[in-house]
């Protein structure tokens, strides 16, 4: 049986007018009967993504940082230490009498790899690999959340037409004009006071549901536009026309004939999105209405280290410089993400 | 343009008014008592009291916006005396009326945000050209890495680099600090010049690389191939042709980052303890001041929604093709 969604995708690489997405390949590679080998889109821009170095760098930087985050309590065990132990407190000699580490530095040694926290006295390092499991999750979340709404309204949008589409085009508009930032600020702690009574402190679980939903309700609109918009111009393409003509319903249209020839823009601005998510997260927690100060947090450093920073500077280096290349290697993985599927965008 | 201006006018107001309505249910409506989220922590029960009596709690929802809406157009009346015409009522934490604290603070917002965005326009646009001009060498490579790098900085952790640096190792510079500008101009330079320099990072690597792809496309149009062909100099047809096209999709993104540097940079004021708005949110959620987070917001989404119309009219001014769509 022809597989409608393999038709799709021969109709996304035939409309290239000179051919590049084809023709940078080496056509007929030395197969096993000498034959023209048949690439699917997915296997030639895995084929271009390995040649790209920075981008297999890249990837590799940020798959490693999110094997630490994910095996944090492996790396606890070998380490021997926990995030939470106040060791600079339990321990005399860690830390002096305003509760700054001794040792320079900010006590780095080879007990603490990276030092230890002023005041608390809990291990850096420690904190840094649950923290950024905590960041990690919840933006992996966040994102995933708002891909699936992008798809949903941006196809349904450009699927359907009339006033489905202006309808929600209106409300993405609307979304996108409210001040994310300051949205974030203030729904954080009066969602969470909808359900905790305001005296007590929030869960850790809750107040991790109520962070997703805010950043998710403000988080899809960039996709849903740009989904709209290919779908749009994919509609009117021959082969949609014929699977309708052929009878077929528009959910199967729209997923195995638009869904499969809409996974580039996804894939591209879903890396994009996920660094920008966890800067999100991490303002928030460096502002005081992310996670609460019992669950480690990446952000959270950030606002210890701006207490602390001009009597140990050193505290703060770990969290930022590992926030740096995490967006770094993102951002370079996004651009060769993009450049391995469309080699047209070119940098 | 008259008429496609006041339709995107109308559009804005109309945004303004569902987010206000948004903003509102969400504070007002659905808290099991906002009088207790009022009364903050230490609450007695006669405090409580006065508090519903206040805020008219008493009344359906829908009434009670809008007598909040009328009483920015017209002012109010509280139990606690008149509130003259942009009511936005008072907070809960001071009692100071909302308005009067948010043109209090907004010089400071407006002081950072302007000269920031003189900072990031310059450098931005200005290494953006250079590396089109030189595409592909050393330059052009040089300027992409570090817009790649600084873009990939946050604010709360250069911030506090910066000043443990300049302020704290080196002693340039005193502490940032907001002084009016009436006062004391040297004062007010010397002490936003560090957030200023904080705030660009952000934005300067997109503008970079912004103005460096508009760039290089216009310099492909064919006008500018025509004027070239016709031996006008290198430079002038750089500036008056390319140069020039390529502002359009910058003035779009600009007026969209100005308008929200506008409503509050949040986290630049938050790290320097700079009084902006952006810091008096912070503060007013802090302490679950509703009327003041209410009137930040409002205050933030109108310059958001309003530099979103001026754009369009900028716009519609510079390409005249936009206007008939």
């Amino acid at each position: 049986m022809t597989s409608p969604s393999q038709a799709a995708i021969a109709g996304a690489e035939t409309p290239d007018p000179d051919g590049v997405g084809l023709t940078t390949e080496p056509v007929g590679r030395e197969g096993s009967k000498d034959q023209q080998v048949g690439r699917s889109p997915g296997q030639l821009m895995w084929m271009r993504f390995k040649r790209d170095r920075t981008g297999v760098i890249s990837a590799f930087v940020v798959l490693s940082m999110f094997a630490v985050a994910a095996l944090a309590p492996v790396i606890s065990w070998l380490y021997g230490k926990d995030p939470w132990t106040r060791y600079g407190q339990l321990k005399e000699g860690l830390l002096n009498d305003n509760g700054y580490p001794i040792k320079p530095n900010g006590g780095i040694d080879a007990e603490h790899w990276f030092g230890l926290e002023p005041g608390l006295g809990r291990d850096v390092f420690m904190q840094l690999v649950y923290g950024m499991r905590t960041s990690l999750s919840l933006a992996v979340v966040i994102a995933l959340l708002s891909v699936l709404l992008a798809i949903v309204i941006g196809v349904a949008g450009g699927y359907l037409g009339g006033k489905t589409d202006y309808l929600l085009g209106r409300l993405t508009d609307l979304m996108m004009s409210f001040p994310s930032q300051l949205f974030f600020v203030a729904f954080v702690p009066v969602i969470g006071a909808l359900m905790v009574d305001p005296q007590d402190e929030m869960p850790t679980g809750l107040r991790a549901a109520v962070l997703i939903f805010v950043m998710w309700l403000l988080g899809w609109m960039t996709l849903a536009r740009l989904l709209r918009g290919q779908v749009l111009t994919l509609r009117e393409r021959e082969f949609v026309e014929a699977a309708k003509v052929a009878g077929t319903p528009p959910w199967r249209i729209i997923r195995k004939e638009l869904l499969p020839n809409v996974v580039t823009p996804i894939l591209v601005q879903s890396t994009y999105m996920l660094p920008n998510f966890v800067t999100a997260v991490a303002g928030l927690s460096f502002l005081g209405v992310g996670m609460p100060a019992s669950t480690p947090d990446w952000g959270r450093m950030f606002a210890t280290g701006a207490e602390v920073y001009q009597s140990d500077i050193t505290y703060m280096i770990f969290p930022g410089v590992a926030m740096v290349i995490f967006i770094v290697a993102f951002n370079l993985l996004g651009d060769s993400v993009r450049d391995a599927f469309d080699p047209k965008s070119g940098r | 343009m008259l008429r496609f201006f006041s339709r995107r006018l109308l559009g804005a107001i109309v945004i303004l008014l569902v987010i206000s309505a948004v903003t509102f249910f969400l504070f007002y409506a659905i808290p099991r008592d906002p009088a207790m989220l009022a009364c903050g922590k230490n609450c007695t029960p006669d405090a409580l009291e006065v508090i519903r009596k206040n805020m008219g709690i008493d009344k359906p929802v829908p009434v009670q916006y809008w007598e909040f809406m009328s009483g920015i157009v017209t002012g109010r009346d509280f139990a606690q005396g008149s509130c003259p015409a942009p009511c936005f009522g008072y907070s809960f934490a001071s009692s100071d009326p909302v308005w009067d604290t948010i043109l209090d603070r907004f010089p400071t917002t407006v002081s950072l945000s302007l000269g920031g965005a003189v900072v990031f326009l310059t450098i931005g646009l200005g290494a953006g050209m250079i590396a089109a001009w030189k595409r592909g060498t050393l330059a052009d490579k040089v300027f992409s890495t570090a817009s790649l790098v600084l873009s990939s900085m946050q604010i709360y952790f250069v911030g506090p680099l910066v000043m443990a640096l300049l302020v704290f190792n080196l002693g340039l510079l005193d502490q940032p600090k907001y002084v009016p500008l009436s006062e004391d101009p040297a004062g007010w330079f010397m002490g936003l010049l560090i957030p200023w320099m904080v705030i660009q990072i952000i934005f300067t690597a997109n503008y970079t690389r912004l103005s460096r792809s508009s760039m290089i496309e216009q310099l492909a149009e064919d006008h500018v191939r025509t004027a070239r062909a016709k031996g006008m100099s290198g430079k002038f047809v750089f500036f008056r042709y390319a140069w020039r096209g390529s502002l359009i999709p910058i003035v779009t993104i600009f007026g969209v980052d100005l308008g929200s540097l506008l409503g509050g940079a949040m986290i630049t004021e938050w790290t320097f303890s700079l009084p902006g708005l952006g810091k008096l949110a912070v503060e007013s959620v802090e302490q679950t001041d509703l009327p003041m987070v209410m009137g930040v917001m409002l205050f933030s989404a109108t310059f958001i929604v309003l530099f979103n119309v001026l754009v369009d009219a900028a716009y519609a001014f510079i390409d005249p093709r936009v206007r008939l769509a």
